[in-house]
């Protein structure tokens, strides 16, 4: 990880020394463990804030989206999928990017970390294949592996689908992952069940939209939740302004999401709204083989029309 | 997302189609009344102490 962070710096400090961008947007450290923050470097000065490590998990394409200026990104698997999606839909152009990948080995589940500690975390450091967290008086080491965010758990494209420099060497993509476990089980619910299961699920919401803010689909200059004339969803704490509050917001999302986790991590509550957003990607995959943000040559499936599209539910 | 199957339909239907049209009116009405009323996305009144 220091390496990583080494040679961002390096990166950062060459382009900007030679005027090749106006911004480095990567990562720092925030003022709580775990709690990395993105930042915007534009001075050479500045470019040792930049740090990487396992708790970068928050998206950076997010931050490019209408920018006019020349800007390097610092970019992991999922966040270069969603530069590429950014590009797709017009919000920046590749011209304006230098993009620094990031080959990614998982983000860190700071929730399950601070729920397995004996007491308050202060300070995580990884250690290759291993994860040390110590607080007042305690110090443990758990395997890496185990400490992983869910949706880096079930990861196949760790690594940057396209890059101008790229930090370290690829590491190996992971093979034979069950991705769609978890929708199954939902899928495999009767209607009633359902309804209980997703009522439950969004209980705790409290409608700060972080997670639509943490998401670089999320670029709408009004969101339709904020909209009041016409006002197309209440705005109140009750069950159904919650449920269509996320059912759409993840609808608007199909066949774009890719997964990066930003939604969940950004959520003060820790729900899993990445339930939505992964049932429309399983759709996404298995009606039209798309998977978001894998080449700038294609088109998505929900701006195109193919003859052989499926159309099984029309009566 | 929990909305009983038989309550939404999809159906594509021309202009010029009309027998269609009130074919597939007859078959989503009787559809969904064999669901029943949609208590589901109703707002319940907050229970007030």
């Amino acid at each position: 990880m220091i390496a990583y962070t080494d040679k961002i710096r390096d990166i950062a400090r060459r382009l900007l020394k030679d005027c090749r961008v106006e911004t480095v947007i990567g990562f720092r450290n925030g003022s709580m463990p775990m709690m990395n923050e993105p930042c915007f470097i534009k001075n050479v000065d500045d470019v040792d804030h930049l740090i990487w490590d396992g708790n970068c998990g928050i998206n950076l394409a997010n931050y490019l989206t209408n920018r006019t200026d020349k800007i390097a990104v610092v970019a992991k698997g999922c966040d270069s999928r969603n530069i590429v999606t950014h590009i797709i839909e017009n919000k920046i152009k590749r011209e304006q990017l230098v993009i620094i990948g990031v080959p990614c080995k998982g983000m860190l589940d700071k929730r399950r970390i601070k729920a397995m500690a004996p007491g308050e975390v202060t300070r995580v450091v990884e250690d290759g294949e291993s994860v040390r967290v110590c607080g007042a008086g305690f110090e443990k080491t758990y395997p890496r592996k185990d400490m992983l965010q869910a949706n880096c758990a079930v990861c196949i494209h760790r690594n940057p689908v396209i890059y101008d420099e790229l930090v370290a060497d690829p590491v190996p993509e992971q093979q034979n992952v069950d991705r769609y476990e978890d929708v199954r089980a939902i899928e495999a619910m009767s209607a009633e069940e359902k309804w209980t299961y997703f009522e439950n699920l969004l209980a705790p919401c409290i409608r700060c939209y972080a997670c639509r803010n943490a998401c670089p689909l999320c670029y709408c200059p009004t969101c339709f939740v904020d909209e009041s004339t016409p006002q197309w969803v209440g705005k109140s704490q009750n069950p159904v302004d919650v449920r269509t509050f996320h059912f759409l917001r993840a609808y608007h999302c199909a066949g774009r999401c890719t997964d990066c986790g930003s939604c969940e991590r950004a959520c003060p509550m820790g729900i899993n709204m990445r339930v939505f957003t992964k049932k429309l990607e399983k759709e996404a995959f298995e009606q039209w083989g798309w998977e978001a943000g894998l080449s700038l040559d294609q088109r998505p499936p929900l701006d195109t029309y193919r003859p052989d599209d499926p159309q099984d539910f029309m009566k | 997302m929990g909305v009983e199957p038989g309550r939404v339909h999809f159906s594509w239907i021309s202009s010029a189609e009309s027998t269609k049209f009130v074919d597939v009116v007859k078959k989503v009405t009787e559809a969904v009344r064999a669901v029943g009323p949609n208590q589901k996305f109703v707002k319940k009144e907050l229970k007030v102490a």
